[in-house]
């Protein structure tokens, strides 16, 4: 792998928890690390409950972390921070979420919707200057300036979720998380999203964290892929490898689950439960370790050979 | 020839929605085999739900079949007015599974009285004949201690588990058809996988003809013997499931199929649709799905194609397939499919 890239977003240990009624808190995300280099885009694949989502949110701030660290261009952006700061992230820093129905206003004009960063943060000089963002904002995601006049409700799926991609965009962000982004969308209008992502990062040198759980759509448009299960990163590769030459035995499960479109493929394929008992960590704790250079798993010692020996 | 379970014929369902006619389907017909699994894939607001509706008596208050006959061991249900004359139908012969388990089920009742009202409503079981017979289905359907998963409500179960229950309730009198609407949809991929093995099962077991109401075209691959490409209304294509998947022959399933991350290549734009589905309101002229395809023919704004045989079990609605339309080249996705289709045919 290219060491010489610069990282943009840098996870350390991370650990978020929940209080609820019991004294014990939930640790939804447990010690995870991770890196993501500027201009790629990096998936985060888990069923629901694995945290993914609270990674995301953990990020822009949203949820508290317990431990660890988050650095964003080389400075940390959890815990206390200056307020000028807090400021700049929120506005580098964007999310895009899944359902373009839940995530609008819908008693607010496009206009409104897609400036509200803008007020946020006060990112314009002057009315006509955050008129002219907007209607960048618009035209930069495929939808025109005069519909920034109208209520979510008059617009399709996909035009929707473009509103939630402008709402994102007007602000200038270098790091967008998508989570789940088409995830709600029909399939033909999923292809129009995707493509519109993928444009915008092209044209902006964009960065993304892709959280999703749809395997298939994952390995079309991401670098690298990191698999997440009960708050816990499992394994971290490049794409192309990872669907190669899955090592734990919970990615394999989970690549053995994903129900591809093609018939002769579907009939021979066989599905690998996964059961967390087969690890035995009593004796010897996990370990972050790199396999092969890029692809990281965790395990522990005996595992880790065993790992290397089948990947070899 | 094997006469069809359920043949629905030229079907015409329409809604009055504020004073306006919508008709949400436009002439479809369907044969459905005894054991089959079929497929009935398609964008939202294609009919595919509200199609399938109309075979257990389920379309809202305001639509109604205004043509066409749906005959099912001898019935006409297209002719069925009161839900009387359903009941024996539905839930009983053709029972359903929906998307959402958690909206499916009463989250104040235990789950075990969920099912057993079914057996009961269904069946002359009471009390511990139908409490024997709903701790069996419990089994059935792969949900351990059943004795005491009988006494929960539906909050104490993960999504699999409930739609696991949703499925018990359905099986509770032994349907001949079973029609799942989106049944894993809400679910993860790994749980998908068991739903979907747990289906197959039954089915095996008991005989069933599964319709699947999805727009997955992986699951549809893993699960159909037999594909229903649904547009604006219609079936547009029909066709066992390899000829579907590496012989399609209608632009629209072309383009369902090269729109698919799964066989796009990384890093070159995937194939979008453009356009948005057709007004159901107005009335639809030739081919519903003409202004969007790149590569419709004058005709197709004419005349609305009729079905023409590609083999026994597979036709399309395209005037591509007339003798007389000239040779229109598929995109490369679906070339590249077709090779396959030589393979299995080979």
């Amino acid at each position: 792998m290219n060491k010489t890239r610069e990282v943009l977003l840098d996870v350390r240990n991370l650990r978020v928890e929940f209080k609820g009624k019991s004294r014990e808190p939930f640790v939804a995300v447990n010690d995870v690390s991770f890196q993501i280099y500027r201009g790629e885009t990096f998936g985060l694949v888990g069923e629901s409950g694995s945290g993914k989502t609270t990674i995301g949110r953990a990020i822009v701030r949203i949820n508290e972390t317990a431990g660890g660290e988050i650095y964003f261009k080389g400075r940390q952006i959890n815990g206390r921070i200056p307020k000028e700061l807090d400021y700049e992230i929120t506005q580098k820093i964007q999310m895009i979420f899944q359902d373009p129905m839940a995530s609008l206003n819908e008693r607010a004009k496009v206009d409104y919707i897609v400036s509200e960063g803008l007020y946020n943060t006060k990112a314009y000089k002057d009315e006509s200057e955050r008129k002219a963002k907007v209607e960048a904002a618009l035209l930069a995601v495929g939808l025109l300036p005069e519909f920034a006049s109208r209520f979510p409700h008059e617009f399709s799926g996909g035009q929707r979720q473009r509103i939630g991609v402008a709402r994102a965009f007007v602000m200038q962000p270098e790091f967008i998380i998508a989570d789940e982004p088409i995830s709600s969308l029909d399939v033909s209008i999923r292809a129009q999203v995707l493509n519109l992502l993928a444009d915008l990062q092209r044209l902006h040198g964009l960065t993304y964290m892709f959280i999703a759980h749809d395997l298939s759509v994952v390995r079309f448009i991401t670098d690298r892929v990191a698999v997440i299960n009960k708050g816990q990163i499992v394994e971290l590769a490049e794409t192309e490898e990872l669907f190669a030459n899955p090592l734990h035995p919970y990615t394999r499960s989970l690549l053995s689950a994903v129900p591809v479109p093609d018939p002769i493929e579907e009939k021979k394929k066989q599905v690998i439960a996964y059961d967390p008992s087969q690890h035995n960590y009593t004796v010897q704790k996990p370990l972050w370790t790199e396999v092969t250079p890029g692809h990281f798993v965790l395990g522990n010692a005996d595992e880790v050979a065993e790992y290397s020996i089948s990947r070899a | 020839m094997v006469q069809p379970i359920l043949a629905a014929k030229d079907v015409t369902i329409k809604f009055s929605l504020r004073g306006r006619i919508l008709t949400a389907i436009r002439g479809a017909s369907l044969n459905l085999y005894a054991g089959q699994t079929l497929a009935i894939v398609g964008e939202s607001g294609s009919g595919k739900s509200v199609f399938t509706k109309s075979f257990v008596g389920m379309l809202d208050s305001n639509g109604w079949v205004e043509s066409g006959e749906i005959m099912f061991e001898g019935q006409d249900l297209a002719k069925f007015k009161h839900d009387k004359e359903w009941s024996a139908i539905r839930g009983c012969k053709i029972a359903m599974v929906f998307q959402d388990p958690m909206t499916a089920l009463n989250p104040l009742r235990t789950i075990g009285l969920q099912i057993q009202e079914a057996v009961e409503l269904h069946s002359d079981a009471r009390g511990s004949v139908a409490k024997a017979r709903t701790l069996e289905l419990l089994r059935d359907v792969g949900i351990d201690d059943a004795l005491h998963r009988y006494h929960q409500f539906p909050h104490e179960f993960s999504g699999g588990m409930r739609q696991r229950v949703v499925i018990a309730i359905a099986m509770a009198c032994s349907p001949r058809i079973l029609i799942c609407d989106e049944p894993t949809t809400a679910l993860d991929v790994t749980i998908q996988a068991q739903i979907l093995g747990l289906i197959r099962t039954l089915q095996e077991r008991y005989n069933l003809t599964v319709i699947y109401i999805t727009h997955d075209l992986g699951v549809v691959a893993n699960v159909a013997t037999a594909v229903a490409v649904m547009y604006a209304g219609d079936i547009i294509e029909y066709g066992t499931s390899s000829e579907i998947f590496y012989n399609a022959q209608h632009p629209y399933t072309w383009a369902l199929l090269s729109s698919l991350p799964q066989l796009g290549i990384k890093g070159q734009p995937l194939y979008s649709i453009k356009g948005t589905p057709p007004n159901l309101f107005a009335e639809i002229v030739g081919d519903a799905f003409a202004p969007r395809n790149p590569l419709a023919l004058k005709i197709d704004f004419v005349e609305r194609p009729p079905y023409f045989q590609v083999s026994p079990t597979h036709y399309a609605r395209t005037w591509l397939l007339d003798p007389r339309a000239p040779k229109i080249d598929p995109p490369a996705t679906i070339k590249h499919l077709r090779e396959k289709f030589v393979g299995v045919r080979a």
